[in-house]
């Protein structure tokens, strides 16, 4: 299993290193998706099954399709991105940087957990899963109905032309 | 599926995608760059939540319905971020974040 | 050792067999190397004559359709036809493009070839022949058949063709417009299993099909089914992202040779994917026709192979869709996405409630 793991993670940290380094925004999509796919493979191996399917749903699915889609629209193609200055480079690094540092410091003074012996390899199952959202979740599960709601309307808004109001 | 991997790998991971999340973030012009470092960002908080739920309340499911709501909210995200895109660009012709410097009115 | 009978009625004997005698030669991890192996030849090879026997279908289909003969040349009734053309296209050129992106244009028709093959191992071919039995079987066919779309907008887009995009764009708008609706009326027969596990799914057919198990409102979720799972495939009404007499042929335009044969390929293993997953949700899979308090007539059907009986529905469907796709005029892109917004979308969340009220109340049969 560790094996796994080191696999999927060397996929999902080069491609996600991909994404920010490749100068075309189409190859940076295609990186993504693949590191999508990867994080699947971790949810697979953290025993969330129902989660890695969503996530491919909803990722690899809908909003990658549409990153392709606008980009398609929008004929970006041209890799003429002006870069930013090496100052400006330097800056996201060392800040990003120390935010590492500090977070990787963390997680190296964790004491390491034991495996806990309560594991049921069922409870990710979509079962259990809809039990337990429809009775404890139930609420944010509407809220984001009335969030799904908001962001169909705002797009649509955004999206529409407005009226060209000509002077006949 | 776990056994034999520690706790602070998963961690470790989610940090270092963190990390390139952010740097693409702040270094890169293209507004849908930059959308996808966020996505990434995102991402990388999503596999903190499953590996805590996984570790330590094995019985339970919080961790994993916080990792469906934040996958539910970046859908939304997404689709507004990307009309606001396609607006940006009938208005200023590109869609680099320093080229979007004045108000319409 | 156990001893091992070949019985065509529960091949999981068989499979049984397989797996034991592979663990008893090797170590584990070289019997799962070599469990994959197998199971990938023989995907390979079930992909490929699946493809080539369904092209010679189309064709005669077609040909039926219009009051022609159809192929009749090579082999009897022109059999072999569909292998000369193979032939023909590997010996193809492969026409590269000056100033297309030369990865993404090589890598997109294995995309989509590599789809099809994740789907297809999800899928109950007979008892016991089911490469993985997910406990979420349904929902992972949709989430690995909405990906899809990536090889076709990534075709498009590279080949540097104006045709290609246009095709790509409007394949992009109508995969996902309609896989809404797919994953929406397979929901409706998961309401009335109560599993997605496609094996229980099949399993609980035993008595009766689900299409005569949940009446008025799977024979509706089967209805639009059929429509969307077209739309999917690309085919049929609504082949506008290859519109020939528009678009000259749309995303697969600039590929030639080989490439070309993928696509062409994927198109009919698509449509064989839909039609077999329609046919295990909505028509029992492998599971023989029954009716209950027939003892008789059930022994009759019994009789029959569960593959066959697996293969010829699947066919049925087919030929459906063919039928759709030789009948009707093209629609156009407007009319496309009225059909799935305005009617089949809001119809299928009414039958979701529908199905969800008969299953509470225990009107099924």
């Amino acid at each position: 299993m560790i094996f796994l793991f080191y696999l999927l993670s060397g996929v999902a940290l080069l491609s996600a290193l991909m994404v920010v380094f490749s100068r075309s925004p189409i190859n940076s999509v295609i990186h993504l998706i693949i590191c999508f796919l990867a994080i699947a493979g971790h949810y697979i191996l953290l025993n969330a099954q129902f989660l890695a399917v969503v996530h491919i749903i909803v990722y690899t699915g809908a909003i990658m399709v549409l990153f392709l889609f606008v980009i398609m629209l929008l004929n970006l193609n041209k890799e003429n991105e002006p870069h930013k200055k090496l100052y400006t480079k330097l800056a996201a690094i060392i800040s990003g940087g120390m935010l590492l540092l500090v977070l990787t410091g963390a997680v190296k003074s964790v004491a390491l957990i034991p495996f806990n012996e309560k594991f049921d390899s069922q409870i990710g199952l979509v079962g259990n899963f809809g039990k337990i959202l429809f009775n404890e979740f139930m609420l944010p599960f509407e809220a984001s109905s009335v969030l799904f709601l908001s962001a169909i309307i705002g797009a649509m808004i955004l999206g529409k032309k407005e009226k060209i109001t000509n002077n006949e | 599926m776990t056994e034999g991997i520690p706790l602070n790998y998963f961690l470790i991971l989610s940090t270092l995608m963190f990390f390139i999340g952010i740097y693409g973030f702040l270094t890169r012009r293209n507004l849908i760059t930059i959308l996808m470092s966020v996505e990434l960002i995102l991402n990388s908080v999503n596999i903190n939540f499953v590996a805590f739920n996984n570790y330590l309340y094995p019985d339970r499911l919080q961790g994993h319905f916080f990792t469906l709501f934040i996958i539910a909210v970046a859908a939304a995200e997404a689709a507004v971020a990307i009309a606001i895109i396609i607006n940006i660009y009938r208005n200023f012709k590109s869609i680099n974040v320093e080229d979007a410097n004045e108000m319409k009115y | 050792m156990q001893d091992f009978k070949f019985n065509i009625y529960d091949l999981s004997s068989f499979t049984h067999w397989v797996d034991v005698s592979l663990y008893s030669y090797c170590t584990p991890f070289w019997a799962m190397m070599w469990e994959m192996i197998i199971i990938g030849v023989a995907m390979l090879l079930f992909y490929a004559v699946i493809g080539l026997f369904l092209v010679y279908a189309e064709r005669k289909v077609c040909a039926f359709m219009q009051n022609r003969i159809g192929p009749n040349r090579v082999g009897p009734y022109g059999f072999i036809q569909t292998v000369a053309d193979l032939v023909k296209l590997l010996m193809k050129e492969l026409v590269i493009i000056r100033k297309s992106d030369k990865f993404l244009f090589y890598l997109a028709p294995f995309i989509v070839i590599i789809v099809n093959f994740m789907t297809m191992a999800a899928i109950p071919f007979a008892k016991g022949i089911h490469a993985i039995d997910f406990n979420i079987g349904v929902l992972y066919i949709m989430a690995i058949s909405s990906m899809g779309v990536i090889g076709v907008l990534i075709a498009g887009w590279s080949s540097n063709n104006k045709f290609s995009m246009i095709g790509a764009m409007r394949s992009g708008a109508q995969i996902v417009s309609y896989e809404l609706s797919v994953g929406f009326s397979l929901i409706t027969m998961c309401v009335l299993a109560g599993s997605m596990q496609l094996s229980t799914i099949v399993e609980g057919q035993s008595e009766c099909w689900y299409i005569f198990q949940g009446h008025i409102p799977a024979i509706i979720a089967f209805v639009i089914f059929l429509i969307a799972g077209t739309a999917e495939t690309n085919r049929g009404p609504f082949d506008l992202a290859e519109a020939e007499s528009e678009l000259t042929a749309g995303y697969h335009t600039e590929y030639s040779g080989i490439s070309f044969a993928f696509f062409y390929l994927a198109e009919y293993i698509n449509m064989f994917i839909i039609a077999s997953i329609a046919a295990t949700v909505f028509w029992g899979g492998w599971m023989p026709f029954h009716i209950s308090g027939l003892a008789g007539f059930n022994n009759i059907m019994d009789f029959i192979p569960p593959f066959i009986w697996y293969i010829g529905k699947t066919f049925v469907i087919i030929w459906i869709m063919m039928w759709f796709k030789w009948t009707f005029p093209r629609l156009r892109i407007d009319q496309l996405l009225t059909l799935e917004w305005k009617y089949l979308l809001p119809i299928n969340l009414v039958n979701i409630i529908l199905m969800a009220l008969i299953v509470l109340m225990g009107w099924h049969f």
